[in-house]
């Protein structure tokens, strides 16, 4: 039987297990939203804007270890969603984003509503197609799925041209793939392995160094079974968070410019650091000459690009996370005969607890003004953890990193290597669509909630119950806490306390909007709030000079950690010595 | 112990890069390059011996970690099927040059731009009352001797290849100097 390209692509899409997809139509996919009219099967959440469906599809990935699906129209439609690809390029995001393109004769004319998305996306994709041929559509959209979602995975992007949306074919969906140029390696060096094994026997202060890839591989199991096995004390990225339990002895809390204390000290003063799915990001190492200058360093992960990239390496292990930390598990055991191998970590294991002694998280309750990381507290009292939080970027994302426990991977969506404000707000609602019994909690600022508020009439209208807690502090609030330490508080363009009234907003777009302007108040909207049914906003009117601390300054060394805000007596010169030190 | 990856000092590179030979390849082998940060001092590129292929030869420098890099990341491409630094054995290097050399600015300057192809086993593509038009092939070294010897004629344009390189059939052959006497190539003085 012939099908049209549009056709053809639900049904493949079908073939690949694809129940949802995000977009936004227009002109040159109207074929295509004309399919998906008459084909229930696939469900479309309609966002407002097409970087809205972008991060949503981030939030349903990361939440679900899925593909996210997003389709948008030619020219502005695909420009716009260029700032979510390059997020989940960051990220390591698996998605597959479809835009229409102008018909094949046409590229190239700057036809209306033409873009060189291919182009464009380029530098921010794993990889990009060009459909030329209605036979090679399947072909297609097998490998855009299967290179998203293997290796180190990441966005895909696919230009599908009018033409080929309206020509018909017969259909034939490959049952396998293989691409000759690409074959992620999986399991690990029998013999770099070994090495690594041994290598973490002869230390006496190792610390796991675990990111974002433990998520991605699924490895969370088999981290957990290395620490209970060696007791090694374990620091997480701000990618990685939920990848230990927020609450096992052995967590350090997550390390670099807003990490503990107790983590930074550890990393620095460690001799063997296993590094595990992460990339030695600079907001992780901090002054890299500076970082754990005392250990060697063991590096697995899937992506040989990360490995020697910003830091050095004694044994590079590349593979999938999960199966190489089974083998070193299994290869731990063989050689060391058991738990008792491990004893020897004992007074490691003191000194850092004296470390979490010195200096914990902490900050001063106020009994006039909401401090931010009491809501923050509160809000994990009441869910005790069992929940989706996503954020956007800024002050409330680190303390919400610092003060929430995340007990479970895939429940923590946050922008990391890009930093786009307005990311968290649409990836709950893609986490809400993978999740729909769950609590989905979106914790923003009031700067980075404007970023793509609009999306407030998605919520609305689908009728997800995605919980809103927006911490107002009235400032681009981590800008502020920089031009406070580094810039003689001159806050340019930060202040941005013209906010819309957010309890009405809330109301006008057909949501319940609530409020809290004293620290007694806080309890009681959160147990309001969180006890209704359908979608609220919940603004929380918080100090506006609140700072995150432990701050390690952009480019200083992680063990050089302020803790307080540089007082009134400083000279303002040396602070600003700091800035380019 | 060190923690910064040790820095080596900055060298020459030929990398030999096979790739699908499809539409955008060159382009995204181009903004890898421009995007992060490396060096390209010249490349080619053309369809190999099987037609759904292309080779390209890209001359770059860096120290031994941008190198390094270099070639993960073009690995990491996914319409890259295999790269090898060609500087990690012994290869051999050509480039063409068309030269476009004035002839009649001083006497005798005909009979000298003739001998010096001579002598370089060039060859006169083209000629005009005022001008030869040469094509030479050879390595670095030799290419600008040929050029030393040409300047003071008046060179009027020229367009060149860029460099491609293949490694030795036998990579047990001596070193790299020992390599160039037995090309057959002139021997030139510098």
């Amino acid at each position: 039987m012939k099908m049209s390209g549009a056709e053809m692509l639900l049904e493949s899409l079908k073939r690949e297990k694809v129940t949802h997809i995000f977009g936004y139509p227009g002109g040159v996919v109207l074929p295509v939203f004309d399919a998906l009219y008459k084909d229930p099967s696939l469900q479309v959440i309609l966002t407002r804007h097409e970087q809205g469906a972008v991060h949503a599809a981030e939030g349903y990935a990361r939440s679900s270890n899925t593909v996210g699906v997003v389709l948008v129209t030619s020219g502005p439609g695909a420009t716009n969603t260029l700032t979510g690809i390059a997020d989940a390029n960051m990220d390591s995001i698996p998605l597959v984003i479809i835009t229409g393109q102008v018909p094949t004769k046409m590229i190239g004319n700057d036809a209306f509503q033409e873009a060189d998305i291919i182009g464009m996306s380029r530098s921010c994709t794993k990889h990009n197609f060009l459909v030329r041929k209605i036979t090679d559509l399947p072909r297609i959209i097998k490998e855009a799925f299967y290179i998203a979602r293997s290796g180190r995975p990441g966005p895909v992007l696919i230009d599908f041209p009018k033409d080929i949306i309206l020509e018909k074919a017969d259909f034939v969906y490959p049952e396998t793939v293989s691409i000759r140029s690409y074959n992620p390696t999986i399991q690990g060096n029998r013999w770099q392995i070994r090495k690594a094994a041994q290598t973490i026997l002869k230390s006496r202060k190792p610390v796991l160094y675990a990111g974002g890839g433990i998520i991605s591989s699924e490895a969370h199991k088999e981290l957990l079974d290395l620490v209970t096995l060696t007791n090694i004390p374990t620091t997480l990225t701000l990618m990685g968070l939920g990848a230990l339990p927020g609450n096992h002895p052995r967590f350090l809390g997550m390390l670099g410019m807003h990490g503990t204390y107790a983590a930074n000290m550890a990393i620095h003063d460690a001799d063997v650091l296993i590094a595990v799915g992460v990339r030695f990001d600079d907001r992780v190492t901090g002054k890299i000459a500076e970082f754990s200058p005392h250990s060697k360093v063991i590096h697995i992960d899937i992506d040989p690009t990360s490995i020697r990239k910003n830091f050095h390496v004694d044994v590079p292990i590349v593979g999938d996370a999960r199966v190489i930390l089974k083998d070193l598990i299994e290869e731990l055991r063989e050689i060391s005969g058991g738990e008792d191998a491990f004893r020897h970590y004992q007074p490691w294991i003191e000194q850092i607890s004296e470390w979490e002694k010195e200096h914990p998280l902490c900050y001063t309750f106020d009994k006039e003004v909401i401090k931010p990381q009491h809501v923050i507290e509160k809000i994990y009292q009441f869910t005790q953890g069992d929940c989706i939080i996503s954020t956007d970027v800024g002050q409330h994302q680190m303390w919400t990193a610092q003060f929430f426990k995340f007990i479970k991977p895939n429940t923590w969506l946050t922008s990391g290597g890009l930093g786009t404000m307005g990311y968290g707000f649409p990836a709950a609602i893609g986490a809400q669509k993978a999740h729909p019994g769950k609590r989905v909690i979106a914790i923003t600022g009031e700067g980075s909630f404007m970023m793509n508020i609009q999306e407030m009439a998605t919520v609305v209208s689908l009728d997800l119950p995605v919980k809103i807690v927006i911490l107002n502090n009235q400032y681009l609030g981590m800008v502020r806490q920089w031009q406070e330490f580094f810039y003689g508080s001159r806050y340019s363009s930060s202040f941005i306390g013209q906010s819309p009234d957010f309890v009405k907003l809330a109301e006008a777009f057909g949501m319940i909007g609530m409020r809290a302007t004293r620290p007694e108040q806080v309890e009681d909207v959160i147990l309001d709030g969180f006890s209704r049914r359908g979608p609220v906003l919940m603004e929380f009117q918080v100090d506006p000079e609140e700072n995150v601390f432990p701050m390690v300054p952009a480019g200083g060394s992680n063990i050089e950690m302020i803790f307080e805000s540089p007082g009134e007596k400083d000279d303002p010169k040396k602070r600003d010595s700091i800035l380019t030190a | 112990m060190n923690p910064e990856i040790r820095v080596s000092d900055t060298r020459k590179h030929f990398i030999q890069i096979i790739v699908e030979n499809r539409f955008g390849v060159l382009s995204r082998v181009a903004g890898l390059f421009s995007g992060r940060g490396f060096n390209i001092d010249s490349l080619s590129v053309a369809p190999g011996l099987d037609p759904s292929v292309s080779q390209m030869t890209i001359e770059t420098q860096g120290d031994d970690h941008v190198v390094e890099q270099i070639i993960k990341q073009l690995n990491k491409l996914i319409d890259v099927i295999k790269v090898v630094n060609l500087s990690e054995f012994s290869f051999l290097t050509r480039e063409t040059l068309l030269i476009r050399v004035n002839t009649n600015t001083r006497p005798g300057d005909r009979e000298e731009a003739f001998r010096i192809v001579e002598i370089f086993r060039a060859r006169i593509i083209d000629s005009s009352p005022a001008t030869y038009t040469i094509e030479v092939t050879g390595d670095e070294d030799k290419i600008e001797a040929m050029l030393n010897f040409l300047k003071p004629l008046g060179i009027k344009e020229i367009i060149r290849t860029g460099k491609v390189a293949v490694a030795r059939e036998d990579q047990k052959i001596g070193p790299k100097s020992a390599a160039r006497l037995s090309d057959g190539d002139v021997n030139y003085h510098r």
